[in-house]
């Protein structure tokens, strides 16, 4: 590990937190101006990262170490490889869209919530590029405070149910974590990431481990039966609460897997494999017909959401199955595909969230029956609709498409019914979300609200328009984030495929 | 080395508090002398102790520093946990200010037994003997009893000091009836002679001795716990806590911890830490209930001062946790969490004092509500509070829950720790209640809040150390190593 010599990863953390709190302090006056150039300035200084990498290599770049607890052997070490890296970007595009959306919308102390998303941005480019588990930890749990707040200040009525409740539940899952973290530092001497990776680890101690890392990210991530805070926190939390919390915050869960449950305990999550396709197919099926009896749009898409997430963890826990057939090329494409449905997930439901508050400005209902035919009043709308949600159901040329293709080729390897099911998404998630578009964007004009509406502006359109061009980029040109992550990939595909013991 | 001037913060202060005393006997209620001077005492007292850190380190090979035959000694420990101890009464003191003379509260003596207490938990602190320590222990608790007293009109006040000094002085007794004990069954009260003479013990009298010396560390510890305040020996805590007028349920649930870990190390490390097998098993089992009692009965109040109390208990358990390891690195982690935790209360019962105003106390949760919109300031520092005591990253909390669950686990005490990080989610929820009513509900009581400068900016201090402390946490992890190497 070499360490650069100028510290991207550490503006791209510190910028939007010192931001955040001088846009708090400074008052509301100034907020926004302050946070769209905090935005920008961190989107600036991340676009190094995705175009001075190197892509022939699985070693961590960007690397930087520094003594921070020494009595207690943690450091500050940052860095990042082809995994980590389109998740930092996708973070700081997603906080310029987030300050786009917020701009009129927010009347409400707008210089607080603004300020509490610029250090969310900070904290969770931490998640991501923190090489030092306490240092993850601690980011993985910082995040919790600022969307506990905008969930509670800003969300809707039910808002403090949601919100103690998407707290408490991912507090749950990751102190588990915490205690295992500290456990393994005490049997490796060091809290590094990548000396947790080499750490020998006995069958017991690999699945009391897995478990900790289990609770912590299935929770997160969701995965069936842990899901339940999700539908909650999305359909009481602000536009752009909602964008984060699905485009951002589920990616730690399928993050965490990847950095930490396979890599470290690689036996134990192929012991458990089969328990952990069979929740992902539940999650795919299940909450697919779930998300079909919807009537909230929030709810839908947050559904379709867990859903889509399903595929992340078919794709990740699929690779056992194949490394015992020895199709290694197989594993990386199950783990590439989880990693752009991530990616992709990214855009499109922040996309449909954003989409859904657009709605949800003009005629403050969520309700699919408040509306319909808004193509009528709309019309530049409900193009963007319409395109998001066919990229959420996996049409060809987007994003939508890839991932999901990408794993549903690597469960075909494996097992014929395995793929089948994955595949039964194709047929569920086009049915919820083009009857959802079917009943509030096509049809005569349902009433007077929807008769009043008025289409969007300069600002909704560029906000759209950033993501539709991502998800379309994303959907002809795979090998755009593809092409950073196949050596890391493989590197990952060679170490979980020795045993540990 | 018998050199008096080692215990030079302990003269000082006295003196001053004596002086402080009398002159608070001619000046009138009106004037804010004593305030000051009792500010200056602490003051001078904390730079005196401060001073002795570096001679400590240059000492260091040699031990303590001792004094009074014996029966009084420094070392690195002691001189960092005073200069907390006087940091934290200096807070206590400018919370308390305004309170006192809203509500006409005997001023002067208000801060003459606070610095009476103060004096002793630094002997307590500093104390290489059994007697030493009882006797620091006792001139507190003489000290805080009076303190609840002290809202002398008020049935439940005096009902509080009523309960607190009936367990206070059956704990007192149990304490000295352990120590009389130990002497018994090893012929000294001086602690390091103890452990030597317990060291290495398993044949012949040594053997007799270390029976005798175990029958007695029973009743030490029974001691300790109802100081302390650990389950099963916490009946008092919250109805003192209730029923004392805030500023003064402030000045106990603060500083005063940190004195009796002090004792506790005093006493079962420095004293019996030969027999850490078997207080290793009694604190196991008074921590996990602390951090199960604690946490669980907190959810159900609605009394802020009555849920704050609930709350020392369960980090009580936490802080006997990280004792329980037994080792150096152990000892330090509930140093840390000691004092962090005295910090960080000092910090949300600020924010209750300064909110009970004219003669209304801010006592019950929904005296908060709306707290953002009525006082930015004020919500912000309960807000961190609550989030560092949850212990929630990156706040000092977690890094203190962090080293005692460390500290834990390397100690091979797997299942206390599970115990703790279960619990910490389960005491999350009423911190995070706090936060609810502060920035999500509307203002009850739509007052402005008014504060005074100097208050304010303590306050602000206070929760910026908050943070500060979370993101460079060696800042103070470092000495509480150094006292333990």
């Amino acid at each position: 590990m070499s360490d650069s010599s100028f510290p991207i990863l550490s503006l791209a953390i510190w910028i939007p937190i010192v931001a955040g709190f001088i846009i708090i302090a400074l008052g509301d006056r100034r907020a926004r101006p302050l946070a769209a150039a905090t935005s920008a300035l961190t989107l600036l200084v991340s676009l190094p990262l995705y175009f001075a990498f190197e892509r022939g290599t699985a070693a961590v770049q960007f690397a930087e170490n520094k003594a921070w607890l020494p009595d207690f052997g943690i450091n500050y070490t940052l860095g990042i490889d082809g995994i980590s890296m389109p998740l930092i970007l996708l973070t700081t595009l997603i906080n310029v869209v987030v300050v786009i959306s917020a701009w009129q919308v927010i009347k409400d102390r707008p210089a607080m919530y603004l300020g509490a998303f610029q250090i969310m941005t900070g904290l969770m480019v931490g998640v991501f590029s923190a090489l030092d588990a306490i240092l993850f930890y601690v980011f993985f749990e910082a995040t919790l405070i600022p969307m506990f707040l905008i969930i509670g200040i800003w969300g809707g009525p039910n808002r403090v149910y949601a919100t103690i409740k998407f707290f408490l539940y991912t507090f749950l899952g990751s102190v588990f974590m915490l205690v295992a973290l500290i456990y393994m530092g005490r049997l490796g001497g060091s809290f590094s990431v990548l000396g947790m990776h080499t750490l020998e680890l006995g069958r017991e101690q690999q699945m009391w481990i897995f478990m900790a890392f289990l609770l912590a990210f299935a929770v997160k991530i969701p995965m069936w039966p842990v899901h339940t805070w999700l539908p909650d926190a999305h359909v009481e939390a602000p536009t752009a609460g909602s964008a984060v919390l699905a485009a951002i915050m589920l990616k730690m869960g399928g993050y965490g897997f990847l950095r930490f449950s396979l890599p470290i305990t690689p036996d134990a999550s192929s012991r458990m494999d089969t328990f952990m396709i069979a929740i992902s197919l539940v999650a795919i099926v299940y909450i697919g017909f779930v998300a079909l009896a919807q009537r909230d749009m929030k709810k839908l898409i947050a559904y379709s959401s867990i859903s889509h997430m399903g595929f992340v963890t078919l794709g990740i826990f699929i690779a056992f199955r194949l490394i015992a057939k020895g199709d290694d090329a197989g594993v990386a494409l199950g783990l590439e595909g989880a990693i752009i449905q991530m990616v992709s997930h990214g855009f499109i439901s922040a996309a449909m969230f954003l989409c859904v508050g657009v709605m949800y400005d003009r005629v403050h209902s969520r309700e699919i029956s408040s509306y319909g035919g808004v193509v009528n009043t709309m019309p530049i709308f409900a193009a963007f609709m319409v395109f998001f949600a066919l990229a959420n159901a996996g049409l060809p040329g987007t994003s939508g498409f890839v991932g999901e293709f990408m794993v549903i080729l690597a469960s075909f390897k494996t097992n014929f019914w395995i793929a089948f099911l994955a595949a039964l998404t194709l047929i569920l998630g086009a049915a919820y979300t083009l009857w959802m578009v079917k009943r509030v964007i096509f049809g005569p004009v349902a009433n007077d609200n929807v008769a009043a509406l008025t289409d969007i502006g300069r600002r909704e359109f560029w906000m759209l328009a950033i993501l539709a061009l991502f998800v379309l980029l994303v959907g002809l040109w795979p090998n755009f984030i593809g092409g950073v992550m196949h050596a890391s990939v493989e590197n990952l595909v060679q170490h979980i495929s020795i045993p540990k013991y | 080395m018998d050199n008096m001037l080692i215990a030079s913060p302990e003269i000082f202060l006295l003196t001053a508090t004596c002086a402080v005393l009398v002159i608070g006997l001619f000046t009138s209620a009106k004037s804010q002398i004593i305030y000051w001077l009792s500010q200056a005492t602490l003051l001078v007292a904390f730079l005196l102790s401060f001073s002795q850190v570096g001679d400590v380190q240059s000492v260091r090979e040699g031990g303590q520093l001792t004094a009074f035959s014996g029966a009084y000694g420094i070392d690195a420990m002691s001189t960092s946990l005073k200069s907390w101890i006087l940091l934290i009464a200096i807070g206590v003191f400018l919370y308390s200010r305004d309170y006192l003379t809203d509500r006409r509260i005997a001023r002067s003596e208000y801060y003459v037994l606070g610095l009476f207490a103060v004096a002793g938990m630094m002997i307590m602190v500093s104390a290489i003997n059994m007697l030493t320590v009882y006797l620091g222990l006792e001139l507190l608790a003489l000290s805080q009893y009076a303190m609840v007293a002290l809202y002398r009109d008020d049935k439940r006040a005096a009902e509080a000091a009523m309960k607190y000094f009936v367990l206070g002085a059956l704990a007192s007794g149990m304490l000295l009836y352990g120590m009389s004990i130990v002497y018994g069954a090893t012929g000294s009260l001086d602690l390091a002679t103890i452990h030597s003479l317990l060291t290495g013990g398993g044949v012949g009298p040594q053997a007799m001795q270390s029976i005798g010396a175990r029958f007695g560390l029973t009743f030490i510890i029974v001691g300790i716990a109802f100081k302390l305040g650990a389950v099963p020996f916490h009946m008092w805590v919250p109805d003192v806590y209730e029923g004392a007028p805030t500023s003064v349920a402030m000045f106990i649930s603060t500083a005063p911890k940190i004195a009796a870990f002090a004792m506790l190390i005093r006493l079962l490390v420095d004293g019996l830490g030969s027999l850490n097998a078997d207080w290793q098993q009694m604190l196991a089992i008074l921590a996990a209930l602390s951090m199960i009692v604690g946490n669980l009965v907190a959810i159900a109040q609605t009394n802020i001062k009555r849920m704050l109390a609930y709350s020392t208990i369960s980090h009580v358990g936490f802080l006997l946790m990280g004792i329980v390891g037994a080792t150096a690195e152990s000892y330090s982690a509930s140093m840390f969490y000691a004092i962090t935790y005295a910090f960080t209360t000092l910090a949300a019962f600020g924010v209750l004092v300064v909110l009970s105003r004219d003669g209304h106390e801010a006592v019950m949760l929904d005296d908060l509500a709306g707290l953002g919109r009525r006082n930015v300031l004020l919500a912000t520092v309960m807000m961190l509070a609550m989030i560092s005591l949850a212990g929630v990253p990156p706040l000092v909390g977690f890094y203190a829950k962090l080293s005692v669950l460390k500290a834990a686990i390397n100690a091979d005490y797997l299942w206390l720790a599970l115990v703790g990080v279960g619990m910490s989610v389960i005491g999350a929820f009423y911190y995070l209640r706090v936060i609810k009513l502060m920035f999500f509900d509307d203002p009850v009581d739509s007052n402005e809040v008014h504060i005074a400068g100097d208050v304010s900016a303590g306050l602000a201090v206070n929760g910026l150390g908050v943070i500060v402390l979370g993101v460079f946490p060696s800042l103070i992890m470092g000495a509480c190593i150094a006292a333990f190497s």
